[in-house]
């Protein structure tokens, strides 16, 4: 017990730098996925072929190996990423290709008659995306992004590959240097958790404050 | 003496070329010169002559797949021709002259001519995410770049003008269909359209709401000076609305005329038979 108490700060650094790798990621896969999601409706082909390029390469490789080419082959390359870097850009740029299938499935759900009466109020194809579109689209992406954003959190576990002492990392630590298995991995299981409870209650949150905004009922989302 | 005769097959075919002379200086507000649309093989509009004076209230009427929400459709770009040409407050809507030669129109030109017609669904198409005020607000900020005061200004009046000055805060999922057909209609006003389309704007809804958006119409109709064209299946409706009634079939005009010819003697037997489905006619 002793032990445990010891290592607890260690174990609450690793928390928040996983909290911290959660967030970063996500506000990189939310800025790709738009990117992407909207570059895959562009008028233009050779847009929505790049995009699409895109999404198929980082939805098809596997983002451990994503983040092992960034840490270890680009230095090669002459590009060097610290780990936090290659982390959060493997982990952002991999749910995000996920995140833009969200995005382009949610505008492309909503119906013929907003298009048409955008359209006919001689709105530009910037204003019908920005204040038509997207914002009764962005209400029906939050349930899946909240999926991701937990796939996300829990995907961080990778960085622990490349020295970041995350959670997961700083468990083999403790393992480690005390012999002690079933602990560390229960603990920072209950911590993972606890992350991903706050994050759920987050999505739900913006959920509920978009629809209340717009005289709704919420919508539950998990 | 001398007979000059002209083969008829060729006085045929020197009338339309009249009629399409490329000039667009016309009194009319609308004119269709020889439309043709077609959906694949599907003919929806046949060889389409229509001439609509400034400030005249139309009354499409007609069967279903006649033809008449595509004229609405195509003079609001929501639809393109398959041929011919149709004129919008002297300017070709679907075309533009460049370097003398008259080419398809630019979305920089669509986007021009667009300002001058609104439009009036059968489903409303409110924007829900918005409230009712803002659905009439912000267009007029986004297009019109209009200033915030002077949009609320006019989008409360116009919320008062179809009777919904205490609804303005609600959004469209909180409102009748009838109320948000209203809201529709009071949005498309606030853009100053110098046409106004109406696309079946009753059908959607349940029948004790017609009247209310009727009523609005009826009050338009005789308050403005918008040109205005109707496709309705409310024949009584259409009768006192319309200064004219044109009565469509199988992308046709099949007969044109004042309402209370139309609907009192109409000449066609095809127009008879349709009528008699929703009055008695003589």
């Amino acid at each position: 017990m002793e032990i445990i108490v010891e290592y607890f700060p260690l174990l609450l650094k690793g928390a928040w730098l996983t909290v911290q790798l959660t967030v970063t990621s996500a506000v990189i896969a939310l800025v790709i996925s738009f990117v992407i999601g909207l570059s895959r409706l562009s008028r233009h082909w050779w847009v929505r072929a790049l995009a699409t390029i895109y999404l198929e390469f980082f939805r098809g490789t596997s983002a451990l190996v994503q983040m092992f080419f960034m840490f270890y082959v680009l230095p090669l390359l002459g590009v060097t990423l610290s780990p936090f870097l290659a982390g959060v850009i493997a982990c952002g740029f991999n749910l995000g290709s996920y995140g833009s299938e969200v995005v382009r499935g949610a505008i492309q759900s909503i119906g013929k008659g907003q298009r048409e009466a955008a359209h006919s109020l001689n709105y530009t194809t910037y204003q019908r995306y920005r204040y038509v579109l997207i914002p009764q689209a962005i209400p029906m992406m939050i349930p899946p992004f909240g999926n991701l954003l937990i796939e996300l959190m829990k995907l961080t576990a990778v960085t622990s590959l490349i020295t970041l002492s995350d959670l997961t990392f700083v468990a083999q630590i403790i393992r480690g240097q005390t012999a002690m298995t079933l602990e560390p991995f229960l603990i920072i299981l209950v911590m993972y958790f606890a992350i991903a409870s706050v994050l759920v209650g987050f999505t739900d949150w913006v959920a509920s404050s978009i629809a209340k905004r717009r005289g709704m009922v919420p919508v539950k989302v998990n | 003496m001398q007979i000059y005769t002209i083969p008829f097959a060729r006085l045929h075919a020197w009338q339309p070329s009249q009629r399409s002379r490329t000039l667009t200086d016309t009194a009319n507000i609308i004119e269709f010169r020889d439309v043709h649309k077609s959906f694949g093989s599907l003919k929806v509009l046949n060889d389409l002559n229509l001439e609509v004076a400034p400030g005249e209230k139309l009354a499409l009427i007609g069967p279903s797949g006649s033809g008449k929400t595509t004229i609405l459709r195509i003079l609001m770009t929501l639809e393109t021709l398959s041929a011919g040409r149709v004129i919008v407050d002297g300017d070709y809507l679907w075309h533009e002259e460049k370097d003398g030669k008259l080419v398809d129109a630019s979305e920089a030109h669509l986007h021009k001519m667009r300002n001058e017609i609104g439009m009036v669904f059968q489903h409303f198409n409110l924007f829900p995410h918005l409230n009712a005020l803002q659905n009439v607000e912000q267009p007029q900020i986004l297009v019109r770049k209009t200033s915030k005061v002077e949009a609320r200004e006019k989008a409360m009046e116009l919320l008062g003008m179809v009777g919904l000055s205490d609804k303005a805060t609600h959004f469209p999922h909180q409102l009748s269909g009838g109320q948000q057909q209203r809201v529709a209609i009071a949005r498309s006003l606030a853009m100053d359209p110098k046409i106004m389309l109406f696309d079946e704007v009753t059908s959607a809804l349940d029948p004790e709401l017609v009247d209310e958006v009727l009523n609005v119409l009826r009050q338009l109709a005789s308050d403005s000076d918008t040109t205005m064209l109707t496709v309705t299946h409310e024949m009584n409706f259409a009768r006192e609305f319309a200064d004219r009634v044109l009565f469509f079939d199988k992308g046709q005009i099949v007969e044109a005329g004042k309402p209370e010819d139309i609907f009192t003697h109409p000449r066609e037997p095809r127009t008879r038979s349709f009528l008699s489905k929703f009055i008695s006619v003589s």
